[in-house]
Order: structure tokens, then sequence, then C-alpha cells
């Protein structure tokens, strides 16, 4: 087991979040958490890279707990992880070059001109050759999230993180990701954790799937046993309907 | 209702509790004193990355520009009309005493140790505070600080260092040139305009002028470049709320800069002349 999520709790305010997570990704899985709008699936992601501290409760990778590590073995950890965001979160003060480059840079020891084979390299890793002049602002949505998905595996990480990963993209483009993420997964052998409500993409992509709902989560399984789940509000959830546990556009 | 009665019903403990006055109070000071330590623990923060090596210098250079030589323009424009409004309103104020000599004394004392440092620093704060927090809380709203955090990258040493490195490296070097053409504004109103004697008003700048009055000035610029440049980091990194956020920070990074710096001088004019 790579990653161990243990009894997490976090509140914000009055509004409790997350109530007592526990979830374990085995090392090389692609683990797809989904659950509705506002459930807490981003919060969670977030609790694993050390982005949010919980109130109770633990996060492992590797046996470490994340909570417990220092600012430089913090940094460490974040070095073994790659994260796409849900905008991508690219840089706009930056050429592609530079967004796929930072962490290169900044943490490795390669020459410029090897930091631009390597920018080059996972450009075409993602299918985007060439437009490493390019600003982010001239980049569609599709194509920021394939950059970010460069920068994120610039480092060679171990993990990467998707923050709905296919939200906001036409439905070709959304496949064109969904391919990218098992790319990564049977070329670069890494484990992934990805959010998300698309269950085109989470039947895709996943070899598990874990719905989060009221803080916790209620079901997990192989993308079939999920198909043939008899828990009433993770059929709600995959069939869409609007009438039953959950609300209308709410977490319950 | 006379300010009288709205006097006493403010000192009546029952009339505050009845309309949730105190509680508001309380919680505003409560709000106030949190942001305060966030401010000082943020300075702390920058304080250590300062002076821990490596320091990107890149960066530093690149807000040395932003804050520092994009300003000379508006900078230079202020110090100069300061100057001539200063002297043409001194020089007829002395004139009824017959003390016009006195001018450029007057205008440069007052160029130095106050004008240009405060003016300066409140043109800083308008143009380069508000941008920091504009810049820094667009990245907050849009994940690119999270993403910073991911890439192994603390914002603090990346954004907020080489910002207010930059703030205290340029806006004395901005309030020197602001006190060279501050006098040379006065200087060219009453000599050009008004007729004084050059000779007598050059003297009387330069005699009674003293290298403490102008190191004083610039110890104050560097004080306020380092208060207006965190308050702007500040501002950017605790924006919420989308676009409307970033227009409540930056807004809120002008007030509070300008704020602190006319604060700050009142306290810093007391220890520096003792």
């Amino acid at each position: 087991m790579l990653i161990r999520i243990a009894d997490v709790h976090k509140a914000f305010g009055p509004k409790k979040v997350l109530q007592g997570v526990d979830l374990d990704i085995l090392r090389g899985e692609t683990m797809v958490v989904i659950g509705g709008s506002g459930t807490g699936k981003s919060v969670l992601l977030k609790h694993i890279i050390g982005l949010l501290t919980p109130d109770s409760g633990e996060v492992y990778v590797d046996g470490q707990a994340v909570t417990t590590l220092d600012e430089k073995n913090l940094n460490l950890l974040r070095r073994r992880f790659g994260m796409l965001f849900q905008g991508a979160a690219l840089f706009d003060s930056m050429n592609v070059e530079d967004n796929v480059g930072f962490a290169l840079a900044r943490h490795s020891l390669l020459s410029p001109s090897e930091i631009k084979d390597r920018v080059a390299e996972c450009l075409d890793m993602v299918g985007m050759p060439g437009i490493q002049k390019l600003r982010p602002s001239e980049l569609s949505g599709g194509m920021k999230k394939r950059v970010g998905l460069a920068r994120a595996i610039a480092l060679q990480p171990e993990i990467i993180l998707y923050d709905e990963p296919t939200t906001g993209l036409d439905p070709v483009m959304a496949d064109v990701i969904n391919n990218l993420i098992i790319e990564m997964q049977t070329r670069l052998k890494v484990t992934s954790i990805a959010i998300t409500h698309d269950m085109v993409s989470a039947y895709k992509i996943s070899n598990r799937i874990a719905m989060l709902y009221q803080g916790k989560i209620v079901e997990i399984g192989t993308p079939d046993e999920i198909k043939n789940t008899r828990n009433p509000v993770v059929l709600q959830f995959i069939r869409g309907e609007s009438t039953g546990y959950l609300h209308q556009g709410g977490s319950n | 209702m006379t300010v009288r009665e709205l006097m006493t019903k403010l000192t009546d403990p029952e009339y505050l509790l009845k309309h949730n006055i105190l509680t508001f109070v309380l919680k505003k000071l409560l709000l106030f004193t949190g942001q305060l330590g966030e401010m000082v623990s943020l300075a702390g923060k920058t304080a250590k990355w300062m002076v821990r090596p490596p320091l990107d210098l890149r960066l530093i250079v690149k807000q040395m520009e932003e804050v520092g030589y994009n300003s000379i323009p508006v900078v230079l424009i202020t110090s100069i009309f300061t100057g001539m409004v200063f002297a043409l309103n001194s020089f007829e104020g002395f004139k009824r005493f017959g003390a016009e000599s006195l001018t450029g004394t007057v205008v440069g004392l007052a160029i130095v140790r106050e004008l240009a440092p405060v003016l300066t620093s409140l043109m800083v704060a308008g143009r380069a505070a508000s941008a920091m927090a504009a810049e820094i809380g667009t990245m907050k709203v849009t994940e690119q600080i999270d993403a910073l955090y991911t890439l192994a990258t603390d914002p603090v040493k990346y954004l907020v260092a080489p910002r207010v490195l930059a703030g205290l490296i340029m806006v004395p070097t901005l309030t020197a040139c602001a006190d060279f053409f501050g006098i040379a504004g006065g200087y060219l109103v009453a000599v050009r305009l008004l007729g004084a004697n050059p000779y007598i008003y050059i003297n009387s700048t330069k005699s009674f002028l003293e290298n403490s009055d102008i190191v004083g000035g610039l110890v104050k610029a560097a004080v306020f470049g380092l208060l207006l440049a965190l308050v702007g980091c500040y501002k950017g990194l605790t924006t919420e709320g989308g676009a409307e956020g970033v227009g409540r920070s930056t807004t809120g990074a002008v007030v509070i800069a300008s704020m602190c710096v006319l604060i700050t001088d009142f306290f810093l004019t007391r220890i520096l002349l003792g």
C-alpha cells in the first residue's frame, strides 16, 4: 500500500466536510474518487499532498505521516507527486516551456539545454509538441490541461493526483485526457488518484472506484463492482438520477 | 438624534448588548488582531527567506524593475510638482514678513524629511502594492499558489521575498530621486518664476540641510517600502472568492498600505527626531 488515509476529519467553520475518511491506495493502481459537487473530493486530494492539514486523522505516504513532516521533508515528499489541477493552474506570467520546466529548473541538477529537452519530451508525451513559446492565455481548456499534465510529470513523479481531469472539456477532448491518464499509468508506472463526477471517465481510467458521501467513503470497488452495486446512494449517483438520497446539485 | 444622545447610548452597556454592537466591535477587533498576527508571521517567514541562500536574483531584479524602474515617471512628476507648489506657497508666505530667503531651507527640509519619502511611498503603494495584491490574488483564486506548493516551492520564497526586497531597496532609491527633483522643482519656481536670488536660494538649501535629514528620510522610505510590499503580498495571499475577491484585495492593499505609511511616518519621525 502506498497511501493510507486514516480517519481524516476536516471542517471549515461550522461546515464538516470530511467526517472520518478511510481509504487505502495501492502502488501502481488508479483510484478514482467520485462524489457530488461540494462533497469534499478536492479537499481530500489536497490532504494527500499536504496542502490542507486534517483536524484529526492522518495521511500516510509510504508509511510517512504527512502532518508530522517539517517543511523540508514535506517538500521532498511533494517532489514524488505530480498534480493536475481542475483549471490546470498554469503560471500565466510564464510561457509553456517555463511552466513545464519550472520544477526542473528549481529542483534538478539539469542544465538549461537538458531542461529544454525534458520539456520537449513531456510535451510530446501529452501530444502537444512545439508549443513551448505559447503563453497559457493562448491555449484552449484542453490544451491547458495537457500542458498541466506535462508539468506534473516533468519531475517523473511516482504519484499523480488529478483534480477533475475531464471537467469542462468536450467529450472528445475528455477522452484524449482519459487516454493520457491510462498511458501515464502503463508507461510511467505511476500511482494515480483522480477525483471526478464524470462516470465515463471514472469507468475508463480506474482500477478501483470509491464514492465519497456525507464526508465518508461509502463504497469502494472495481468499476464492475460499482456498476453492480446495491448501495442506493451510489446507484443514484452513477445513474445520474435527480431523485433519491442525493439532492439536486448538493451533497446529500 | 443629537451627538450627545448618541454618545449616551454608545456608552450604555445595556444598549450596546441589546443591539449587538459590543459583539460587532469585539468581532472586528478579533479579526484585526488575527490579521495583524498573520502579517507578522508572514514578515517573519519573509525575513527568513530574504537572508537564506540561494537568492533568486532574476526574480529580485524583475521586481525591482516593477516596483522601482516602472514607478520613476510617476514619482518624478509627483516630486517636481510638490517641490514647485511648496516653493510657491512658502515664498508667498515668507514674503509677508520679508523672509523669502528661507524658502530654499523650508522646501529642502520638507521635501527631504517628509514629502519625498511619504509621497513616493504613497505612489508606490498605489502602483506596486495594488499590482502585487492583484497578481498574487489572481494566482490564489486560480490555484496557482497551490500549484507552487505541489511543485515543492514555497510561495513566500518565490513570490513574497523578492517583492519585499524590491520594496526595501527601490523605495529609498526612488525617494533619493524624489529628493533631488523636488528640490529642483522648488528652485525652478522660486528662481525662475518668483525671481528669488539663485545663489541665496541654493545656499539656504545647502547650509541648513544636514546629512541626517537625508539619511532619516531614506530610512523612513526603506521601512515604508518594506511595509507596503508586505501588505500587498499579504492581501494577495489571503484573497478569497474569485474576481470580486481580487478586486477587494487590491483596494484593501492600497488603503492599508497607505494608512500604514502615514501612521508609521509619525512614529518614525518621532524616533528619528529623538
